[in-house]
Parts: C-alpha cells; structure tokens; sequence
C-alpha cells in the first residue's frame, strides 16, 4: 500500500495589500506519497509558490494569512506549529530550492562553507567527512574542480552555477519531502537534464517525495508521476502525467499544451496563445475563473463553480465540460497532431 | 532587410586579474539585420549576459568594437547622441528580481523612462500608455499600484519587459525574457515581440536557454561554448543539420512534451576535445559558420554527412 507523506486539505492563503485581500490560494487539495514526483504547473500567479511556501511555513504574517486548510506532514498538522518546532522540520525532513537562488544563498560566506553547515546540522559526521560529501554534492550537481570550488564566494559563480549550489544545500540535508520552486529554469538544457536524472537516482535511493513546480511541459514530461495544473489559486485538473498529457480534460489544460511551440512550428504561424489576462484575486471571478478566457465557457460557467469531476480513478478535473449534460468538446485539433507525431516518433526510437 | 543595424567585430570581456582573467567573451565577432531576430543559446555560464551588457555599454570592454547603425558606439562623445543610443537599445534583464526597485509601483517603474524624457502630452495620456503598457505584456489596470514585492515572478518579468518598450526603442536585446513565464504567457509575449517586430521593423537580440521557443522567434541563431561563438546560421539550418558536437549535444537535451518519448530519449554527452590555437571560424555551407580546427571539421563534416 501506497504511503500518504503529506496531505494538504483546503488550504486558503490570503494576502493583505494597499488594493485589498489577494486571495492567492482558494482551497487547494492534494495527497503527496512516499518515492512519487508531483509537478505543479499553472499560469504564473496562479499560486504555486504561494502553496509551496504554505508548506515550507514561510508565508509572511501578516501580510500573509492561513485562512483556512491543513497540512498534514506524517498526519500532524504543521499550520499550528511553532517557528521553533517549524525549523526543526524545514531542511531536516522538508528541503526546498527557491525559484530565486539568491534569496536562499547568503552572499558573505564560502559556498562550501555554507552546504557542510547543513551537513553538520543535520548529520553525526565529522568535519572531514562534511567536506568530503560536501565536495562530492557540489560534483553531482555538475560543478567543475569541486575543490576549487568550494573555497569561492557565491558572486564568483554565474547564475546557472548559483542554482546548483542552491539544489546541493537542498540534498545536504537527506530530506524526505523535496520541495522544488522552478529549480531548473535558469539552467542550460543540458546541466537540466543532468539535475533532473540525479534527482531521480536519488528518489529511487531513498524514497524521496518531490513536489516540482515548472513551466516546462517537457520537465514535467520527463520527471512527474502526477500532475496537478493550477489556474487562479485552485487545481483545476490532476491526474497521473499519462492522464494530463494524453488526455487532457480542462480546457485551461488543452491551452497550456497548445502554446508550447515545438521543433515543427514555422515561424510564420502565430503561436497559440491563452486570450485576456489572468484574473484580479483580490476579486475573483463568479463561477468557472476561467470562464472570460475560455471559448468552450458555457452559461453556467459564469454563474456557479464547478465541482471537480471525476474521470477516472486516477484522474479530476474541474470543468462543467464534464457534466454529463454538456456537449461533447473534443481535445483541440493541434494538440492530437502533435501527439500523434510523438508517437510515431516514439515508435521510430524503438527501432 | 540585408541592413547590418549591429556588427560586434572581435568583442573581447575579460573579468579579474589581467594575469589570471575570467575569460568571459573571447573575441566574438556577428552581425544582426535590421529587423532581425538574432537568437543566443548555450550553456550557463557560456558568456552569453556578458555579451548583451557589454554591448549596451555595462562594462567598459577588454577589446573589440560595436557598430550601431555604422556609429562605433564606444567613441561617440557627444552628450546628446549618447541619450538617443540609450533610447534605441534597450534590455531586458535575465533576474526580474533584481532589476525591479522595490519602493516603486508597477506604473512608476514602467513609466519612469518616459517621464525622465518627459514624452507625453498630459496626465490623462500618461495614464492611457502606462495601461496599454500593462495590457500588452497580459497585466492589467489594477496591478500598477502594486510594488514589486507584491508580484509573483512571472508577473515581475512582464514588468520588465514593459519597461523596456516604453520608449519605442529600435533594439532591444532581450536577456531570458520568458524563462521565468508560464507558456501560456512564453507564447504572449513572443507573439507579442514578433508583432512590435513587424509594426516597428525592431531588432533583437534573443538570449534564451529554450530552444524550441528561440527557433520558433529567430531567423538565425548564434550557439556560445565557453566564451566563443561555436556555430552560427540559420534557425532551421542549426536545427536540423547540426555540425559542432556541442549543438548536437544540446540539441538533444531539449525535454519535449510528450511523456513516453521524453523518458526514451537519449542524450548525446558533450566531452570537450583539446582546443586549439589553430582553431578559427569556417564556412563550410553557405552562411553556415562552425568554429574548430581543420582536422575537427573535416571530422564533424563527416559526421554529419555532409
Ligand atoms: N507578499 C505578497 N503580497 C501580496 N500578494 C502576493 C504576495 N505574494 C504573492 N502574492 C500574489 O499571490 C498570487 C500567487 O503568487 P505565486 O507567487 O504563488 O504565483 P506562482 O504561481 O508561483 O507564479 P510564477 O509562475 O510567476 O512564479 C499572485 O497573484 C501574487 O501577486
Ligand atoms: N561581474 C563579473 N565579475 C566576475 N566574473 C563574472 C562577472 N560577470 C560574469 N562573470 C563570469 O563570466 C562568465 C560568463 O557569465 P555570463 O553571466 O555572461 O554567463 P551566461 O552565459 O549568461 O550564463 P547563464 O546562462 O547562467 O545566465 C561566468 O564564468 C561568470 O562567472
Ligand atoms: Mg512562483
Ligand atoms: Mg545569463
């Protein structure tokens, strides 16, 4: 049997600002299990990362506030927590890799200074045998002359390298849950590729859980078990990466899929591209938020929201698309093309 | 077309001690037509920022020359040519955290260049302009009270990007403009640029690590390798007949969105050969430049069956 690690139920994050109350989450819900990779994927400003720090504890109060919802960690709750019995579990059983390396560097001390503190922390080892696995981190995560390496200050790395450090402090700690914000965005295809395979040696290793936020479907495609899309401070689709790829069901879903170009666009096509602007938070539409910008949007979509429908055992999807009343709307032309292209590429590889 | 609106001739950027420099750029000598997409792709750390401040005049450069509509930009002297230069190229910077000040709103960040150059009529118009600003890089009217801080990372870079469009610039050398967006927006705003392209003949330099969306923008694309250019050619042309090994190798490590072949491809490992001071640039198809040895081409060449 499958193990639960973290189940958030209902969660609810506001923000007070100058323009009102941003309500940057609305309810989000999810189950998380031992070894499994989710990836959260959604339009920028939906909340992911709002929802990832939520886990982390590190919502700013105020102008930030749990409104509502829980996170279970093991079954206990962490929103009650204290600071005090919150650090103990951040970087210890919880590690995160911020989308902004910066933030999570601290400019003033030597790079392998600061990834054997956390090895120090959180591990009976000696000093030697810190910097030992320290060096070794910093290999894995594709730094050149490790040793070299080790005694330079982070502004004498360019951003890419910056980023591994920060994806090395991150492993120090042997964590159980790995909570990674966009980890490979500043990062060259190739020093990805190798990231993504050690996160996935390691997953396999120790059992890891990984929640991976990224805007690339192509990332999402090569490490997730599960995929939850968000729009507007919700999920409004989940299901295993078969399910979202191959079946895609929200229509927010099918305009993610549509505006990646891929090495077949000609130039001269306009890319597909989601219409309108995402929605004011701090005002959130009645019924469906997506409805302004979505053209299957039915009548009700802009009075009720609707429920999340179940289309599979392993697969939701919040669109009343999905009432069995509403008309039948197939998956977009372009979309199945592609799909089909893969697979005989896909074939084609096999032989 | 077939303007040179930009020539780099031997652009040299050396950072640390003149005994033991960081060799940023390494003498890199393109072109980019007016009205052209120029794209820049390699490896983090290649050199690829330092080429773009470098031309905007960020750093004061080891060697080499930039010619802007055939004016040598590092020997103009006058007060008032160098304030028009400022105007026609504009960047985007690649951390959308830290190019935005954190004590001014989204309206003051993007309007600040145009009241600087006090280009606008009255209030009411400056209002309109910040608006359509907002509008056309997918934020809207509400967000421009809001600072920085208050903006998830996506959103911040559209402010950027507003920005550096407010004054109409000629050039604009955009650092990772989307890398930080969601697709959905990638797309925006590349249709976006593609179409101020067309509307106002603007030219760019696009810096991106994503492959698929840089072929997609690019008429050319330039591929960087620790400090050089290592191939240069046409979009299609890179894509599809590759000659340098890095290209191929980098090539290969585009992720696509398709689960069951994403997870059965195979990567092409780059190992780099022993370089040369023998190696220069080649041209071994037409407008297709591989940097190498001779020996090494010939190889690639083979390779490649060409
Ligand atoms: N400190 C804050 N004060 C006010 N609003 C905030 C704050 N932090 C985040 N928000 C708002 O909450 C919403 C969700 O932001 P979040 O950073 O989670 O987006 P995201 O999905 O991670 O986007 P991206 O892909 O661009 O990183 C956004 O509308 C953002 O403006
Ligand atoms: N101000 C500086 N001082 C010292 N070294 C620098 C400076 N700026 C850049 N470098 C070094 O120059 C090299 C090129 O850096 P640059 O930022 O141009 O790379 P890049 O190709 O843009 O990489 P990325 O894809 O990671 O952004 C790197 O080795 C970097 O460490
Ligand atoms: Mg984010
Ligand atoms: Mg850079």
């Amino acid at each position: 049997m499958k193990k639960p690690l973290l189940e958030v139920k209902n969660l609810k994050i506001n923000f007070k600002t100058y323009a009102g109350l941003v309500q940057a989450v609305r309810g989000v819900e999810f189950t998380l299990y031992e070894g499994e990779t989710l990836a959260i994927v959604g339009e920028s400003g939906s909340g992911k990362s709002v929802t990832s720090n939520a886990i982390m504890k590190l919502i700013p109060e105020p102008p930030g506030i749990y409104a509502d919802g829980q996170i279970l960690f093991e079954g206990k709750d962490l929103i009650p927590l204290s600071d005090k019995e919150m650090s103990k579990i951040r970087g210890n059983d919880i590690a995160m890799i911020f989308q902004d390396p910066m933030t999570a560097l601290n400019p003033t001390i030597r790079v392998g200074k600061q990834i054997m503190e956390v090895i120090l922390k959180h591990k009976k080892v000696s000093k030697q045998e810190a910097k030992e696995r320290a060096i070794e981190l910093l290999r894995q995560v594709g730094i050149p002359m490790p040793e070299k390496r080790f005694n330079q200050y982070p502004h004498e790395f360019s951003g890419g390298m910056r980023q591994r450090v920060v994806i090395a402090i991150a492993l120090a700690a042997d964590p159980k849950l790995l909570i990674a914000d966009e980890p490979t965005t500043a990062l060259d295809v190739t020093i990805q590729a190798q990231i993504l395979e050690l996160l996935k040696e390691i997953q396999k290793e120790r059992k890891t859980s990984i929640i991976f936020i990224t805007h690339d479907l192509g990332v999402v495609a090569n490490v997730a078990d599960r995929v939850a899309v968000m729009y507007a401070g919700q999920i409004v689709e989940y299901g295993t990466v078969n399910d979202i790829f191959y079946n895609p069901k929200h229509p927010y879903t099918w305009g993610l899929l549509g505006s990646m170009p891929d090495l077949n666009n000609k130039s001269d096509e306009k890319l597909f591209a989601i219409p309108g602007s995402p929605p004011d938070l701090t005002n959130p539409p009645k019924g469906d938020a997506f409805a302004p910008r979505n053209k299957y949007a039915l009548a009700i979509d802009f009075e009720k929201e609707p429920p999340m429908f179940k289309v599979s055992e392993t697969h939701y999807a919040k669109t009343w698309l999905l009432h069995e009343y509403a008309p039948k709307i197939d998956i977009p032309e372009p979309i199945v093309r592609r799909m089909e292209r893969y697979k005989k590429e896909a074939e084609l590889s096999e032989s | 077309m077939n303007h040179k609106l930009l020539e780099v001739k031997n652009l040299t950027q050396y950072f640390g001690s003149p005994s033991n420099p960081i060799k940023a750029v390494d003498g890199i000598s393109f072109h980019i037509f007016e009205g052209e997409t120029l794209g820049l792709v390699g490896e983090s750390g290649s050199g690829k920022s330092t080429t773009g401040r470098s031309i905007i005049g960020l750093y004061n450069m080891t060697d080499g020359e930039v010619i802007f509509k055939g004016k040598n930009v590092h020997k103009i002297k006058s007060k008032k040519e160098q304030k028009q230069l400022k105007r026609e190229m504009q960047m985007i910077f690649q951390d959308p955290y830290a190019s935005l000040n954190p004590r001014m709103t989204a309206g003051e960040i993007i309007s600040e260049a145009f009241d600087i150059h006090g280009l606008y009529k009255n209030k009411k118009e400056r209002q309109e302009r910040i608006v359509s600003l907002l509008e056309a890089v997918g934020l809207n009217r509400e967000h421009m009270t809001r600072y920085p801080h208050e903006f998830s990372g996506g959103q911040r870079q559209r402010i950027g990007i507003a920005r550096a469009l407010s004054l109409n610039p000629s050039f604009i050398i955009a650092d990772e403009p989307i890398s930080a967006l969601d697709v959905s927006i990638q797309a925006q705003v590349v249709n976006l640029l593609k179409e101020l392209q067309e509307e106002r003949n603007l030219t760019y330099l696009f810096i991106a690590h994503d492959l698929s969306m840089v072929k997609y923008i690019s008429d050319r694309i330039a591929v960087m390798y620790r400090g050089k250019i290592v191939e240069l050619g046409d979009a299609e042309e890179i894509y599809h007949h590759p000659i340098h090994p890095y290209t191929k190798s980098l090539l290969s490590a585009v992720p696509l969105p398709d689960p069951i072949l994403e997870r059965k491809r195979k990567r092409i490992p780059y190992v780099q050969e022993e370089t040369s001071d023998f190696a220069s640039m080649h041209e071994p198809l037409p407008n297709h430049f591989v940097y190498g040895t001779d020996e090494q081409l010939n190889k690639w060449l083979k390779q490649a069956q060409l």
